[in-house]
């Protein structure tokens, strides 16, 4: 089968146009395929040429789980692993000062930071006494089930 | 004969591009995808995939066997390589005519002539065109003699090269023995042939390249491309025109490429490439990619010519509808390759998942890129994300675009070559036109190593 490729350029610029003449900051659209958001960019500096940017999201690119690091976490009882496949995160919003720093002691049940996934929040308990030896994955960073966060010594 | 079902043989933005103009030419379409690439975009959309193999390139998309039993076994008619890979691949494209499908290239004799650096040189000579002084030299003396002809600095390049692979710039003779040994390694890592020849350097030199399309008896030309903006002989930012030439300059480089494809009765969609003297305008024969490059985009915006379009009616065995009149180029494109690499860091590749993948949208904007938010750059292939072009009715408008689109792009979860490309945008050398291939060196923004 030939499925019709959905949007060409052309489509997403006449798009772009259109939103530009309009009263709207955005368009969102989702399918059963796709996402695409066009949009102003936020923060974009004042002065700078009207400009539109295209965000799509596929059905097909759900972030995978690397099964590798998964099973290196698993081995290593001193690396805090990710209970979940999501994004990565040190503080509870952005601004606020860190769940845990290089150095502080924690117990089992200390939260060490949050994954979201599905717009969900989920805290990552530090699973055993310790202290944080290093935190090894970046705040805001996509992590797969099982990534190491954080190393305890 | 109709090309009815074509199968892609190779990955990422380029598999993407094919695939759109496959679609809109009512063609289905079958993509080989490796392991590491089967959840991606162009695999979404394909009409149908099939899995090559692991995802090392070896095992998969220069695996020649594989691919061609895979084409035949998915009823295709035809298999269209892109560019890398097995794009230049002489026993490929013969494997795949013995099966009984059709190479969408040219004709395996031209690939075989034009994969050869040396051979494509004498071919050059043979139809008039001007080349540097150098040649092939099979062992460490006889590099050292043709040096003595060339002088220093002067550069060594693969055989059998492309993408500034197997290539090494020499200054000085005792330099000579480890740059030949690197040279050579890497010839035969990339290309299976570690064969290299010697060619004088050209200090203030631009690269430009005449895009020429073929039918086997007539050849026309799109215009100039300037690729000058390169780091380690990789383009990085292309444009056509080629600025800041006066117009028989062009022409006489245009003509001698038209020349060229003439005189080997060239098939298809190819790239002549010159070294051009910076103060002069002179200009050497380099080499003829004989596949669609990846900046051929900036070649479509200004001329609305759809050359993957082209490249299949040719393979079908239609003669050339376009006539070199027909052909009339209108305003300026800018292309800037997004890559996953991170350019304060010496350009260390930097695969994985793209988080947000924030594309510019807007009138005069282009974007020839698979990775959307959550895509995966695979640490097994080149680290392209993806092509930003802009077309503008002047230069100075197509790089006022290209500034302002830049600004509002935003790629997230790895280094890319974006804030370089501000960087090149930013600077008056680049606003005037026409600079070197010494340019990147010399912007140096970050103390790194150029």
């Amino acid at each position: 089968m030939t499925a019709d490729l959905p949007l060409t350029a052309e489509d997403v610029a006449e798009i772009a146009e259109i939103l530009a003449h309009s009263g709207y900051r955005e368009m969102d659209l989702a399918t059963r395929r796709f996402r695409l958001r066009v949009s102003r960019p936020q923060g974009s500096e004042a002065g700078a040429e009207e400009g539109m940017t295209q965000e799509w999201q596929w059905a097909g690119n759900a972030p995978a789980a690397s099964s590798e690091t998964a099973a290196e976490a698993a081995a290593d009882p001193d690396v805090v692993a990710s209970p979940l496949p999501g994004t990565f995160y040190h503080a509870p919003q952005p601004g606020a000062p860190p769940f845990v720093a290089v150095g502080d002691a924690v117990t089992p049940d200390t939260v060490v930071g949050i994954v979201e996934t599905m717009k969900l929040m989920n805290p990552v308990h530090a699973g055993r006494a310790g202290t944080v030896a290093a935190v090894l994955a970046a705040n805001g960073a996509l992590v797969a089930k099982g990534a190491p966060l954080l190393r305890l010594c | 004969m109709t090309i009815k079902r074509l199968f892609i043989a190779n990955r990422g933005e380029i598999a993407l591009r094919v695939l759109r103009t496959a679609h809109k030419m009512g063609i289905e379409t079958v993509l080989g995808v490796s392991e590491a690439d089967s959840a991606s975009l162009p695999a979404q959309l394909a009409g149908a995939t099939v899995l090559l193999g692991p995802g090392p390139s070896a095992q998969s998309y220069l695996a020649i066997e594989t691919v061609v039993a895979a084409a035949k076994a998915q009823g295709c008619d035809a298999v269209h390589p892109g560019y890398g890979f097995l794009s230049e691949n002489a026993a490929f494209a013969r494997s795949v005519a013995q099966a009984g499908m059709v190479f969408v290239g040219p004709a395996v004799e031209t690939l075989e002539g034009m994969g050869d650096k040396l051979a494509a040189r004498a071919l050059a000579l043979a139809a008039g065109l001007p080349v540097l002084p150098g040649g092939d030299a099979e062992t460490a003396q006889d590099v050292a003699a043709r040096a003595a002809q060339t002088g220093y600095p002067l550069l060594l390049k693969a055989v059998a090269g492309g993408g500034g692979k197997g290539m090494r710039r020499v200054d000085a003779p005792d330099q000579l023995d480890a740059a030949l040994a690197m040279a050579r390694a890497e010839a035969q890592a990339s290309f299976g042939n570690p064969a290299v020849y010697v060619e004088r350097f050209v200090a203030r030199g631009r690269h430009v390249e005449v895009q020429i399309l073929g039918d086997g008896t007539n050849a026309i030309h799109l215009g100039t491309r300037d690729c000058s903006i390169q780091r380690r002989f990789q383009k990085l930012v292309e444009e056509a025109p080629a600025p800041a030439m006066p117009e028989e300059a062009r022409a006489a480089i245009e003509q001698a490429a038209v020349r060229l494809a003439r005189h080997i009765a060239y098939r298809g969609a190819g790239t002549a490439e010159f070294l051009v003297d910076a103060d002069d305008f002179s200009f050497y024969f380099l080499e003829l990619n004989a596949r669609i490059q990846v900046e051929h985009p900036v070649t479509e915006a200004i001329t609305g010519v759809d050359l993957v379009e082209q490249q299949l009616l040719v393979a079908m065995g239609h003669r050339l509808t376009l006539t070199q009149a027909m052909v009339r180029p209108h305003g300026h494109a800018i292309e800037v390759r997004i890559n996953a690499e991170d350019p304060d860091a010496d350009f260390r590749p930097s695969p994985g998942t793209v988080r947000r993948a924030a594309w510019p949208a807007g009138p005069g904007i282009r974007v020839d890129s698979h990775i959307a938010n959550g895509g995966e750059v695979p640490p097994f292939y080149d680290s392209l994300v993806g092509k930003l072009i802009v077309h503008g009715a002047t230069r100075a408008e197509a790089v006022a675009r290209m500034d302002a689109a830049l600004r509002h792009l935003a790629i997230e979860g790895l280094p890319t070559t974006t804030p370089l490309h501000r960087r090149i945008l930013a600077d008056p050398r680049f606003v005037a036109g026409g600079v070197d291939t010494g340019f990147l060196a010399g912007l140096n923004p970050t103390g790194s190593n150029p």
